[in-house]
């Protein structure tokens, strides 16, 4: 079961709380954590990567463990942590803006 | 009794004020989609209980949102609350996107010009307008930036690019302006089902006659003294575009500078500016039961975007332009700095007819005497984006 921390805006658009619960099955990296959070929460598709280059958009970055993975290719493993659920993968937008 | 719906959209959330036919006690709803942009609400004439709805947020891209019960609850089209698995068929969440077409060539149709002059490709930012069917509640079209035609026939499902705009031939030559390269008028016309026209900052006004395939520019007569050739086929900053339905033919423009009309559906324009004390602006509408009556909100200058000497006015014209009156009556005349934009203004369709704008300032004012006297029905709502009316049986 893997654990992901959703910005504000983004939980209130999924109607989830500040934490969501992904169950994936193979290696746990993540593209395998967007594909899965976005099968669950189909209106969250476009939000965090976009539609057709599944880039991540740019005012967002991704955390695991304290380290920024923002910029590692997509399929590289995420920490074992994140891989048991011990630790949530933070998805966290800039601070930025009015 | 009639009722009255205003849909405003604002910087940081959408509301929804809602009143009977005396239009004098109003109830505000919202804010919807709270700390998100609300580019634009808009009713679909064929059922008024659904509207569209453009939200959009620098974070986290661009999402439609849909109401089928008059704004009472939301959600996206394709990906209702509750259902969050997409088993199987289509993906859910389609919704939210908008790609240009490619299909041609499989390659982008071309580039535009960019603010240096060098050439740009097109980059999808956001939806400026949703202009629903007056007929089929499940067709909707979007106005987007970069400039572009979007159309959904699911009600908002998935959207496809009319993609003969961009493509006609002068793309490469359109350019941003200040606010970006923003599709923002899109008006249908109402007797004549193949005819849409459309505006874009900055590369001027546009016409199909056969539902988007072929698109022509429709801006001689405009002079922009701002672009290198004045009178440039293309390159011109409209700012809004507007019509009574009645005589679909007649079009009435706020450019950047100047206030112009065409009488035969934008083949020609000629300026009506007339006696206005500055010709900037953004907004312009025509009166619902009159249609040489018209309004517009002077703006200082390009440079100065809030109105002359401190003073909200709204000027009409009875006579389709030249001949302007100060309209002021409950409007503030002193330090007053705030900027309508220009989605920002709409009438109802009651008798008298009202007219409402909002402002930068976050005031949403309305007027139940077709401009005669008016009365804030908001006053601290975040920067107003758009404002549109639906009058209610």
């Amino acid at each position: 079961m893997i654990r992901v921390v959703l910005p504000g805006h983004l939980r209130t658009l999924a109607r989830a709380g500040s934490e969501v619960q992904l169950d994936i099955v193979g290696p746990v990296t993540q593209r395998s954590v967007l594909d899965a959070l976005e099968a669950q929460y189909p209106m969250l598709r476009g939000t965090i990567r976009d539609h057709v280059t599944q880039e991540r958009r740019p005012f967002l970055r991704f955390f695991a463990c304290s380290e920024d993975y923002s910029l590692e290719p997509p399929d590289t493993p995420l920490p074992e942590a994140i891989a048991s659920g011990k630790e949530p993968l933070l998805i966290i937008g800039a601070i930025a803006g009015g | 009794m009639s009722q009255v719906r205003v849909l405003v959209g604002t910087r940081k959330g959408a509301f929804i004020l809602t009143s009977d036919g005396k239009r004098q006690n109003w109830n505000v709803s919202g804010p919807h989609f709270a700390g998100w942009e609300m580019y634009h609400l808009k009713g679909s004439p064929a059922d008024p209980n659904r509207i569209f709805a453009s939200q959009c947020s620098g974070w986290f891209g661009q999402i439609i949102q849909r109401s089928d019960d008059g704004g009472k609850t939301w959600t996206q089209p394709g990906t209702p609350p509750g259902e969050q698995t997409a088993p199987g068929g289509a993906p859910k969440g389609e919704s939210n996107k908008f790609v240009y077409d490619t299909s041609a060539t499989g390659k982008p149709l071309t580039t535009h010009m960019w603010y240096d002059g060098t050439q740009h490709p097109w980059e999808f930012k956001r939806v400026w307008h949703l202009e629903p069917s007056p007929n089929d509640p499940d067709t909707v079209y979007a106005g987007v930036e970069d400039a572009a035609l979007f159309r959904s026939t699911d009600g908002g499902k998935n959207w496809q690019e009319l993609s003969g705009l961009r493509g006609h031939g002068t793309g490469p030559r359109w350019q941003p302006g200040a606010g970006g390269m923003c599709l923002h008028t899109v008006i249908l016309d109402p007797k004549d089902p193949g005819r849409i026209y459309i505006a874009i900052s900055a590369a001027g006004a546009f016409r199909t006659d056969d539902g988007g395939k072929n698109w022509r520019p429709i801006n001689k007569g405009l002079h922009s003294q701002y672009i290198p050739d004045p009178n440039a086929e293309v390159g011109h900053c409209v700012h809004h575009v507007a019509m009574n339905p009645s005589r679909p033919g007649v079009l009435f423009m706020q450019k950047h500078w100047d206030v112009m009309r065409s009488d035969n559906a934008g083949d020609l324009w000629k300026e009506v500016s007339g006696n206005l004390p500055t010709d900037f602006g953004f907004v312009i509408d025509v009166h619902a039961h009159e249609p040489e009556t018209i309004y517009v909100v002077p703006i200082k200058s390009d440079g100065e975007h809030f109105p002359l000497d401190g003073k909200l006015r709204v000027y009409r014209s009875k006579s389709g332009g030249n001949e302007w009156e100060a309209l002021t009556k409950g409007l503030p005349q002193s330090n007053c700095y705030v900027n309508v934009l220009r989605d920002a203004m709409a009438v109802d369709s009651l008798d008298k007819c009202g007219v409402y704008f909002g402002t930068t300032g976050g005031q949403v004012y309305a007027s139940a005497d077709a401009g005669d006297n008016w009365n804030p029905i908001v006053s601290h709502l975040p920067a107003v984006l758009s404002v549109e009316v639906q009058t209610l049986a």
